[in-house]
Order: structure tokens, then C-alpha cells, then sequence
């Protein structure tokens, strides 16, 4: 029987309507002004840390729309900015050393729609507001510092040796050896290729010459280091400033990108981002008590720290080896197979290091993250600057043997500690400067009027198609419309579904798609109507119709979504959002207008005899 | 031919007089002035902020050229009281630091303070690379529907779309060179999407050429192509109009960001679907399309397996 669905064709193109409503719906709800807490150290919080926040909360008497506390994070809803703003402040001003308070749009979707893996759309920055940085690192930095260390290490390596030179000079991006005899030629050679294997030697044309230069392996590694480092300082950094969606990525070879949603003082965000650190290396005081020093009495020559972990530990004050003696640190295992972070020190640290462990073996190190940050902050409508110096113990060790050059500190709880303390100590010590290449912020009134004129579009958009397809196709029109919505719902789930973000130009897609989705619909409707044209029964006239406009569709909508894909792949982020839902959109619209409108038509008109059809 | 069919090849002198005249002159214009590029292309900082009354722009000018900034230009947005303020990349100066410093600027003197609504600064090395990349973007998708359309239909098929995408995308550039309307990255994604529009419309109207030659016994290339060109039009013209419906809906309530993109689609939907009749289909009869070409290839086996 022609224009019949089987049950089973039927049963798909319903579930997947019912799937598409489904997770649709929670962008139906909104978002809650919300605050984020968070521990800013290694341990998660307990509840009875939540218990203590949401006391608080209740007891400053701002009306808490609700309260979760989940992995170890904390989530207080409000009903307005307001609340949020003034509870952050509050929290801000009350909180430990050890929580990081973040602003947040928290989505307000039910429970049980959040159980089945349904979320709102993830709007872009230029919908929610915030701020986006391109970030250039330095790499001729990077590599000059590389040469600048090679360059000290070959003359203390020589001198080690015992070997006289003329002169070591930086020649052009090649380190310059001259010696006296060929003979001594011969034996740095020598050296060099057993103690410097990322440098490749040349023979200069004077016998007693020779060239080293880094080796174009070593180079890509101490890029993809610089890279690395940096990129953990930031994250470091984002975390410090309390960003609830934080996004840092690799872009290309040598460039960073950082998104931080919801922030709006860029200069805030900019002088965060542009901090220093650096490192340090004291000995540990164990002769006296920590709990007298916490109360404030710390003993002369000893200052107060805290670890990681927000434990308070004595630390002698004088500095042993700083973080701009460290030249390199990797991770990997002590003989024992344990973790361990592996550091080279240049020839003045090496010399202290070593006179200060040979005289306290058996005693405790530890290691000093510091950072200094300008902060600006509104103090009663004033602007204030400060410069803030944070410093944090990140690791303690007990001194085993007398450290030289290089050295390992174990004591660290597994391999991938043991790597983002290796990533720390070269981020301290090493990071290689950046750029801000670009910059592009939104402000939270002009993210809610994109969202707004963009929704107004679509909506009259949507409208004026649906108007004009009831008129001129009749029926078969409300039929394209019914699809036609399905479109819009289904391509709201998919994006959601997937957490695509959605931008301003992305709305646009979604726009013109609405526009396209009808033009499948379209196709079918004319080459019915030309059947019919041609005498055919209403009843073949649908069937031909679908089946010849099938090829056209196809064809026309493949060369539309190879547009799309180089668009996706050339494109930065409003770009790439833009073909994100046209791609989505092109996809939808092929199930809705074919799939859909025929099982409606096969309802409609199916099955039976008919004389005219509405078109 | 039947009674209320067109006769748009006939037409085809005309069309190839309208459409040399709209290339060269947006090819002269393109050479002459040039597009007035965003700074997504040539770096720079550009700063919008929202007043709640209309602020005088006069006095926006002469507080910022006090405070050094000599080429900033400052303009209204969408509305009197949203103000666009742009700067040229400047050497040796921190572009870092210039947008704050600009609005340091501005809040020294106003009485209210402004409400930062953008803040966008690209460095003179991304800009030059965005344009790079978007100038590939173009060529790529360019040489990937040749690709398919010769492998779908026929190798005059797609020289015939290709030139008629070229149409579309030298005379969409060229309105917004005379113009002098910004041409932004949204803008260049509307030009991009602009090739899929169209290309749609032409592989619609050839699909149905081949069809035509396929399945209609007689008659002359130009009058099977017109018979087609008569078949798809209602479509072609549904399809524009709804399209063009949304985009206009864009154009007026998407907001001044998304305006630009909204026109050039709405043009390159304008073009496009006046070149998916007018260039694409003469082409390809200037080119000689003949039945022949488009008859389904006979595989040799099948002859073989015939025999006893």
C-alpha cells in the first residue's frame, strides 16, 4: 500500500520528537545567580564545611534559594544578582585561606532532567559576557634563555674539566667554543656529545673551533615546555581568581587561549594573568614549636608558612637556593621506583646547595611557591592597588645525601604529582614571557541583549516563515511547520546535548537555517505538485514526489555542509559557532522535512482514496 | 515551449551584460577603495560603551585627544546612547593596557560612568593571519565543490558553479566595498555561507538538467534547460523568499553585531539565486553540454555478461 509507514518508522521518528523535547527542555529554565565555593587546595571539602558556609549564609539574613553540596563543591542559588553579589562579598571577606568563592550562572534545571544528562545550551562569552585572551608565548624567548644557560653550562663544564679555552662566545644562535690545541678540541667534543646530547656540534673551519647549537628536537621540546608551563601557571592563576567555567587551551603551536565567563574587570583579570613566581628552597625549623608561632609568636629566625594543605610549618628564614637558579626540572622515578622530581641548578646554586645539605642531612627541605599579584580592589568606592606576595610550601622532604648540580626531591604521593610539581618548578623558575595577542571582552548588558535580539530574530524569522509556508502550500504548509518547529526544538537539543557553545553568529545559523529547512520541504511540495500537474493520482503524486526530490535534497544539502565543514575548520570561536548549528541545522532539517513531514502527509492523506490533496 | 514558460536563455545576452557591468564595476571598487576591513583583520582596539543618556560625542573626541589618543574615532552604535570608540594598533604603546587606559580617559571627566558593553583587541600579527586563513577558507571550499560537483554531475556542471560562485562572492565584496560597510570575520562567514546558499540553488536547478537530458527524448540543450530553469523556478523563488524573510527579520532586530552579516547574505541570497538561472545554466550551455555527457556511463562488463 503506497504512502504508509511501517510501525517501526513510525515508533523512530516519535522518539526521537519525544528525545528531542526532552533535551530541549531545560533551556526552558533559566539560569540562578549562584556562588561557587571551592577548595583552593588538594583536599576536598567535608560537609561540615558546608555546614559552616550555609550558616553563614542564613545567619547574614539574604534570602538562599538553595543550597547543594556535591564532590566536595559547594553551591548556594539566589534569587537575584543582588543576593549573589553581596553573599560573595561576604564570603569573600569571611572565608579561609583555604576556598576559592567564584561567581556563577548556575543552570536551574530540575533533578530529574539533570539525572538524564540534560543541560541547557553552553552560551558563548559574547552571550553570558566575559573575557577571552589569545595569549602569544614568547618561544625567541624561550630558546635565548635555553642558549643563555647552554652558554654558562659549557664554560663551567670546561672549567670542570679542566680544560683551557680561548673563549666561549654567543655567535648568531650557536654557542662559539675556541680552544688552544686541537687535542683540547677533540676532548670537549667528547664531553660534549656525552654530557650535552641536545646540542649538535660542529667542527668549525679553524681546527681549534667548534659550534654548538641546539639541536632542532631539543628546541621542540623546550617549546612544548614553555607551552606547558604556562599554561599550568594560568590555570594556577584562573583558579585563584575564582572563575566558575574556566576554559585554557592550546592554540596552535605557540598561543594560548583563555576564557573566563562572567568576569568583567579585565584589568583585573589581565594583572592576574600577568603575574610572576618564582621559588625558593629553605631549610625547615624543628627545633620549635608551630602551634606558639601560629598564635604569633614565630622565633627569630624562623618565619611561619603554610602547605598545600593549609597546615602551618616553621621554616628557617634564610633562603638556600632561589627558583632563578633552577634551570630545568623533570619528573620521573628514584631507584627505588618511587616519584621523584629531577632538578639542574646552575654553578652558584649548585655551590650554596651543596654546603647546606653536606651540613643538615637527615633534616627537612622544603620548597616555596611564590607569586606576587597587583590586585586591584574597590575599598568604599575607592580604587586601591595592592601588591600581594602569595606564598605557598609545596612540597617537604627530608635531605638524604649532599645535594649538587642536580638533585631529586622524592616524597611525593604519586607519579602525577611528582609532573605538575616538575611543571610548577619550571613554570616558577622558567616560564617564558607572554603576550596578549588578543582580547575580547562582553559586557553582562550587552551578552543579555545579544540573547535577547538574537531570540527576537528567530522568533520573527520563525514566524514569517511559518505564515508564508500555510499560505501558499496550504495543508501541506501546517504540515512544513509543524516539521519545521520540530527543526528548531530538535536543533536546540543537539546543541545542547553535545554542549556545543552557542554564540551570537551561531544564532544567526540557527536563523538561516530556519530559513533553508523549509527549502527541502519545498523541493517535495513543487514536485508534487508538478505530478499532479502532470495527471498523476494525488496518491502516486506524494509518493514520486518524495521519492524525486529525494536525489535534489541530498545533493543541494551535502555541497551546503562541505561549506560548513571548512568553516568549522578554518574558523575561531564565533565563527566556528556559526557553522556548528548550520551544520546541526542542515542535518535536523534533513530528518524533520523528509522523515517528519511524510509520516504527518502518511497520516493525513495515507491509506486512502482521496481526490484533492491541499497544496 | 509551452504557453507561460520563460524564455531565460533567450535572455542570456542581457544577463551577461548585467552581471559583466556588476563585476567589473565592484572589481574596480575592490582595486580603487578597497574594504573597509574590522579590526579582526587589521589589528587594533576597538571599545563600545553604553551611556544611560545620549553623550556628547563632540566632547568624547576632545577628552580622549587630551589624553593622547589622536586617531581614536568615536561613533555611535546602534543607538544615540552607545558609543564605538576604535583605535589603530599602535607601536611600541602596550595594547594591553590601551583599552583601560581609554576608558580611564573617558570616566576622568564624565560625571556618570560609562558602562563597558565590548572590549576587543587584536594584535596586528593575529589580524593579518585571520585574514590569511579566511582568504584559504574561501579557496578551499571553492576547490572542494569542484570536486564534487565533477564527481556528481559533469566536469562543465562545475566549472559552470564555480564561476557562478565567484559571481556572487566578488559582487557581494564589491557592495560592501562601495559601500564602505565593515567587513568583519562575521561578515567573511556570511560570504561563506553565501557560497553554500547559492550552490544549493544551482545544484537544485542542475540536478534537474540532468534529469531533463536523462529522461526527455528531444529537443535542443538550450530548450531542455529552459524547460528545467521553468520546473525549479517556484522552488528557487520559494526558497529566496523564505530565506530571505528570516534575514531580513536578522538584519533588523539581530542587533548592530550581527547586522553586517545579516545584509551580506541577504545580498549573496539576492545574487545567488539570480546567478543559479542567469550564470550558472548559460555556462554550462556555452560550454556545449550535450546529451551524451550526461547519459549514465554503460559499464563494459555488463556487454560481456550479455554474451552467450
Amino acid at each position: 500500500m503506497q504512502n504508509r509507514y511501517p510501525l517501526w518508522k513510525n515508533i523512530l521518528i516519535l522518539v526521537v520528537l519525544a528525545l528531542g523535547v526532552l533535551y530541549a527542555l531545560p533551556n526552558l529554565f533559566g539560569n540562578d545567580p549562584s556562588v561557587q565555593l571551592s577548595s583552593s587546595t588538594t583536599t576536598k571539602f567535608e560537609q561540615t564545611k558546608a555546614d559552616e558556609i550555609e550558616t553563614i549564609i542564613k545567619n547574614s539574613g539574604i534570602p538562599l534559594k538553595s543550597f547543594e553540596f556535591e564532590d566536595g563543591k559547594i553551591l548556594a542559588r539566589f534569587n537575584n544578582t543582588d543576593d549573589q553579589l553581596k553573599v560573595a562579598d561576604l564570603l569573600r571577606e569571611t572565608k579561609g585561606r583555604d576556598t576559592t568563592v567564584a561567581l556563577n550562572l548556575a543552570p536551574a534545571t530540575p533533578e530529574w532532567l539533570r539525572s538524564i544528562g540534560a543541560d541547557p545550551m553552553y552560551l558563548g562569552l559574547d552571550l553570558r559576557g566575559g573575557v577571552h585572551f589569545l595569549l602569544e608565548v614568547d618561544m625567541d624567548a624561550a630558546i635565548t634563555q635555553a642558549e643563555d644557560r647552554y652558554y654558562n653550562d659549557i664554560r663551567s663544564a670546561l672549567r670542570a674539566k679542566k680544560i683551557r679555552y680561548q673563549s666561549v662566545t654567543k655567535d648568531n644562535g650557536r654557542i662559539k667554543v675556541k680552544l688552544k690545541t686541537e687535542q683540547d678540541k677533540l676532548a670537549v667534543v667528547e664531553i660534549m656529545s656525552n654530557d650535552f646530547r641536545e646540542l649538535n656540534i660542529v667542527e668549525g673551519k679553524d681546527l681549534t673551533e667548534l659550534f654548538a647549537s641546539i639541536s632542532e628536537n631539543a628546541q621542540k621540546e623546550i617549546k612544548k615546555f614553555a607551552l606547558a608551563q604556562n599554561m599550568t601557571t594560568l590555570r594556577n592563576r584562573v583558579n585563584e581568581i575564582g572563575v566558575a567555567e574556566p576554559v585554557i587551551q592550546q592554540q596552535g603551536d605557540n598561543r594560548i587561549v583563555v576564557q573566563l565567563p562572567g568576569v568583567q574587570d579585565t584589568t583585573r583579570a589581565k594583572e592576574i594573568l600577568g603575574t610572576t613566581a618564582t621559588l625558593e628552597y629553605r631549610l625547615a625549623d624543628v627545633e620549635h614549636d608551630v602551634q606558639k608561632a601560629v598564635s604569633g609568636h614565630a622565633p627569630i629566625g624562623s618565619r611561619l608558612f603554610y602547605e598545600k594543605n593549609g597546615q602551618p610549618i616553621l621554616l628557617k628564614r634564610r633562603v638556600i637556593v632561589t627558583g632563578d637558579q633552577i634551570v630545568d626540572a623533570s619528573s620521573g622515578f628514584d631507584q627505588n621506583g618511587a616519584a621523584a622530581v629531577f632538578i639542574t641548578l646552575n654553578g652558584i646554586g649548585a655551590k650554596k646547595m651543596g654546603k647546606m645539605t653536606q651540613k643538615n642531612i637527615g633534616k627537612p627541605m622544603a620548597v616555596v611557591f611564590i607569586e606576587y599579584k597587583t590586585e586591584t580592589r574597590m575599598v568604599k568606592g575607592k580604587k586601591i592597588r595592592k601588591k600581594e606576595k602569595i606564598e605557598k610550601v609545596i612540597s617537604v622532604a627530608t635531605i638524604r645525601d649532599t645535594f649538587s648540580k642536580k638533585f631529586q626531591t622524592t616524597g611525593l604521593d604519586s607519579p602525577q604529582e611528582a609532573r605538575n610539581l616538575a611543571l610548577l618548578l619550571r613554570a616558577g623558575a622558567l616560564a617564558a614571557p607572554v603576550d596578549i595577542v588578543e582580547e575580547r571582552t562582553v559586557g553582562p548588558s550587552l551578552g543579555q541583549d545579544n540573547i535577547n535580539k538574537g531570540l527576537m530574530s528567530v522568533l520573527v524569522g520563525f514566524v514569517l516563515v511559518l505564515i508564508f509556508m500555510a499560505v501558499y502550500y496550504k495543508t501541506f504548509g501546517l504540515i512544513a511547520n509543524v516539521a519545521l518547529g520540530f527543526n528548531l526544538v530538535i536543533i536546540v537539543a543537539v546543541l545542547s546535548l553535545i554542549q556545543a557553545t552557542l554564540t551570537l553568529p551561531g544564532i544567526a545559523g540557527i536563523v538561516l537555517t530556519v530559513g533553508m529547512a523549509v527549502d527541502a520541504n519545498v523541493l517535495i511540495f513543487e514536485r508534487i505538485k508538478e505530478e499532479i500537474k502532470n495527471g498523476n493520482t494525488p496518491q502516486s503524486s506524494i509518493f514520486t514526489g518524495y521519492e524525486k526530490a529525494f536525489v535534489t535534497i541530498l545533493d543541494a544539502n551535502i555541497t551546503t555542509l562541505l561549506v560548513a565543514l571548512v568553516l568549522f575548520g578554518f574558523g575561531t570561536g564565533a565563527i566556528k559557532g556559526f557553522a556548528v548549528t548550520l551544520s546541526i541545522g542542515i542535518l535536523v532539517s534533513l530528518f524533520t522535512a523528509i522523515l517528519g513531514t511524510r509520516m504527518i502527509v502518511n497520516k493525513v492523506y495515507g491509506d486512502r482514496h482521496i481526490e484533492k490533496l491541499s497544496i | 515551449m509551452l504557453k507561460n514558460e520563460i524564455d531565460f536563455l533567450g535572455k542570456r545576452k542581457i544577463a551577461l551584460i548585467i552581471s559583466s557591468i556588476l563585476i567589473i564595476v565592484s572589481i574596480i571598487s575592490l582595486i580603487a577603495n578597497g574594504l573597509k576591513l574590522g579590526i579582526d583583520f587589521t589589528g587594533g582596539t576597538l571599545v563600545e560603551i553604553g551611556y544611560k543618556k545620549a553623550p556628547d560625542l563632540a566632547e568624547l573626541r576632545s577628552t580622549l585627544k587630551d589624553s593622547g589618543f589622536e586617531d581614536a574615532t568615536v561613533q555611535n552604535f546602534g543607538t544615540t546612547k552607545d558609543v564605538l570608540i576604535r583605535l589603530k594598533p599602535q607601536e611600541g604603546v602596550s595594547n594591553v593596557e590601551l583599552s583601560s587606559k581609554v576608558l580611564n580617559a573617558i570616566n576622568s571627566k564624565a560625571t556618570e560612568p560609562a558602562d563597558i558593553r565590548r572590549v576587543e583587541f587584536v594584535g596586528p600579527q593575529v589580524g593579518d593571519e585571520l585574514a590569511e586563513d579566511g582568504g584559504l577558507a574561501l579557496l578551499y571550499s571553492m576547490f572542494g565543490i569542484l570536486i564534487y560537483v565533477a564527481w556528481r554531475f559533469e566536469h562543465k556542471f562545475s566549472l559552470g558553479s564555480v564561476a557562478a560562485l565567484f559571481h556572487d562572492v566578488i559582487i557581494t565584496l564589491g557592495f560592501f566595498s562601495i559601500f564602505q560597510m565593515e567587513f568583519d570575520l562575521t561578515v567573511l562567514a556570511a560570504v561563506l555561507a553565501v557560497i553554500g546558499y547559492s550552490l544549493n540553488d544551482t545544484i537544485v536547478v542542475y540536478d534537474r538538467i540532468r534529469e531533463n537530458f536523462r529522461t526527455l527524448r528531444k529537443g535542443r540543450s538550450e530548450e531542455i534547460m529552459n524547460i528545467s530553469l521553468n520546473q525549479t523556478l517556484s522552488r528557487t523563488l520559494m526558497t529566496s523568499i523564505t530565506t530571505a524573510l528570516v534575514l531580513v527579520a536578522l538584519a533588523l532586530l539581530g542587533g548592530e553585531i550581527i547586522h553586517n552579516f545579516a545584509i551580506a547574505l541577504l545580498i549573496g541570497v539576492g545574487i545567488g539565486t539570480y546567478s543559479s538561472i542567469f550564470v550558472a545554466s548559460p555556462i554550462v550551455l556555452a560550454l556545449g553540454i550535450t546529451k551524451e555527457d550526461l547519459m549514465l556511463p554503460v559499464k563494459e562488463g555488463e556487454e560481456i555478461d550479455e554474451l552467450p
